[in-house]
């Protein structure tokens, strides 16, 4: 670790960077230090490290002082490494973060990855040794600061040349985080076309996209905030999942629809299922697209939609239409009724009692009074008398 | 005032004042409402009638049964009526018609038939004469036979005995129409030649 020299950080003429890698760690053989995390450049003539929390404090090795270089995989709870050996430090060495240490080589630890690349390119300039042939001034070897962290200045001049270093620090981190961010966005706008299409592709099914596939991207696309795709166009279809659950739902409904007459509001079917599956309940999204395909299924129950918009599960045995002529009776029988008396008389909700008698009106057998006392469904006389 | 008028049945049924959905039960119930309306109108010698009036006119408000046919209802019952003839706006913005039981072109035949039978063609009639005059006897009844003063032939009294002096004018209008006659000014109003 005395091999190392503080330095500004500023690369020199003919100095060119070839990588840098955030987060490293630097270990004085194999012992930690404190300078944990970092940002590790590779210049053509040096090794430097720069502090991340503390940008003055930066030092560097020169490249003609590694003698070889080594890999080390990464392990549980360790980062990969790579072990630097190095050559004794020049007797004229400049200042640096250690005087003396015991140890030849060095390890860099890259706690945020990297490695890979920065070993392979490492190894280039170690092969190339560029640094021999475009020598860098004597001068520029020296260090701006003695000491990492603090300007020597003294007076106003000193504070006043403190405040600007702090500013053009501030200024070089903002822009170091919005370089993030901006990539950041340009990464995002690829994953938003990138979705897209794929998106695009399997509403218009091309492509080959098996339908386990299309379910998980579905749900990819879902955890990202991204719509479903795949909506209304294609319930007909459908997908596996509602395949088996409009079969799971027969099982569940067949005698609670007995017991009601053959006819069940959707909103009631909802609260029946979940209240039976206790845990991973539906979603009404769900038992409705599962609903849409019964009567595609050939299931014994079917969907109906009412003009209204109301919706309702019948067993294929019922017959609504049939039971138009009994409803019409018993308004006969009672002269008028409003959907409230019906449902009463008849043992149904209200709801479908008011549905029912809708349909019998478009179906011409009765006719209404609506007036501030109520609506009131009477024996439409209009067909029948005169 | 409608002491002998005999109401249909659907007056004293409550879904007559409910404008109905479903289109066929409504095709019915307008019929009934425009029949209605010509039969009240026709007893009660009313020819014409603003909108406010028949709102609160027991044609359309039937205080007993407490049902009220809506003014938007009204409408499409007097839009029927205008479609079928027997109904004219009086004005632009529909706030007073002319209500004809007869439609001016039924009129007009019955007054033209009546003219030719008394052999009156080429004669000229003021419009009172027409509807009040002594040939014209007997408001309102049916035909009965009448001695004339012209050639001592049976005239039966025609329908059109006092009519009001729009519808007839109409009539006349339409007779007009087809050459059958026209209006023409006299000394102290209208009159009308017979061809």
């Amino acid at each position: 670790m005395d091999r190392f020299v503080w330095t500004s950080g500023l690369l020199e003429i003919n100095e060119t960077l070839v990588i840098q890698q955030r987060g490293v760690r630097i270990y004085d053989g194999e012992e930690k230090i404190k300078f944990d995390a970092g940002t590790l450049l590779l210049s053509t003539h040096r090794l430097i490290w720069r502090d991340q929390k503390n940008h003055e404090c930066c030092m560097a090795i020169p490249l003609s002082l590694v003698v070889f270089i080594e890999e080390q995989a990464a392990g549980i709870g360790k980062s990969a490494k790579i072990v630097v050996h190095l050559y004794p430090a020049p007797p004229n060495k400049e200042p640096g973060p250690f005087q003396n240490s015991k140890n030849s080589y060095i390890k860099l630890s890259f706690k945020e990855h990297g490695q890979i690349e920065f070993y392979r390119r490492l190894s280039e300039e170690m092969t190339q040794r560029r640094w021999e042939n475009v020598p860098v001034s004597q001068s520029l070897q020296t260090n701006r600061g003695p000491q990492p962290g603090r300007i020597r200045a003294v007076g106003i001049v000193g504070i006043e040349r403190k405040l600007e270093e702090k500013r053009k620090e501030t200024d070089k981190n903002i822009s170091e985080a919005f370089e993030d961010l901006s990539k950041l966005m340009v990464k995002a706008k690829e994953m938003v076309e990138l979705s897209k299409s794929i998106a695009n592709k399997i509403r218009d099914k091309q492509g080959d996209i098996t339908e386990d596939e299309t379910i998980r991207f579905k749900s990819y696309l879902l955890s990202m905030g991204i719509a479903n795709p795949v909506t209304r166009e294609t319930y007909g279809s459908g997908t596996q999942y509602h395949m088996q659950l409009a079969k799971q739902l027969v099982g569940i409904l067949q005698v609670p629809l007995e017991e009601r007459g053959g006819i069940m509001s959707l909103t009631e079917v909802y609260c029946l299922v979940n209240r039976a599956r206790g845990m991973e309940l539906l979603s009404p999204e769900d038992l409705v697209n599962a609903c849409k395909m019964l009567e595609a299924l050939k299931l014994p129950l079917r969907l109906r939609v009412f003009d209204s918009g109301v919706m309702v599960i019948e067993l294929q045995s019922h017959k609504e239409e049939e039971m138009l002529a009994s409803a019409l009776e018993t308004v006969s029988e009672k002269g008028s009724l409003t959907s409230e008396e019906f449902a009463k008389l008849v043992g149904m909700s209200v709801l479908l009692a008011k549905e029912r008698l809708l349909l019998a009106e478009k179906m011409g057998h009765l006719c209404r009074d609506d007036s501030v006392e109520g609506l009131r469904f009477y024996p439409n006389l209009f067909m029948t008398q005169n | 005032m409608a002491m002998s008028f005999e109401w249909p049945w659907q007056y004293r049924f409550p879904p007559f004042f409910t404008l109905q959905p479903n289109m066929d039960t409504r095709q019915k119930q307008l019929a009934a409402w425009c029949s209605l309306v010509l039969s009240f109108c026709r007893l009660h010698k009313q020819s014409s009638m603003t909108v406010m009036e028949a709102q609160e006119s027991p044609l359309f408000n039937n205080v007993k049964l407490q049902r009220k046919l809506p003014v938007e209802s009204i409408q499409i019952v007097l839009e029927e009526l205008r479609k079928k003839g027997n109904l004219e706006w009086l004005d632009k913005n529909k706030s007073s018609f002319l209500i004809m039981w007869r439609r001016p072109e039924e009129w007009g035949k019955l007054i033209y038939q009546w003219v030719s039978r008394s052999g009156q063609n080429n004669s000229v009639f003021t419009l009172y004469e027409l509807t009040c005059g002594e040939d014209t006897e007997d408001e309102g009844s049916p035909k009965v036979p009448v001695s004339t003063r012209k050639e001592g032939c049976l005239l039966f009294l025609p329908e059109f005995h006092g009519l009001d002096e729009a519808t007839l004018l109409r009539a006349l209008q339409a007779l007009q129409q087809e050459h059958k006659a026209e209006i023409i000014t006299v000394s102290d109003g209208r009159g009308v030649k017979f061809f």
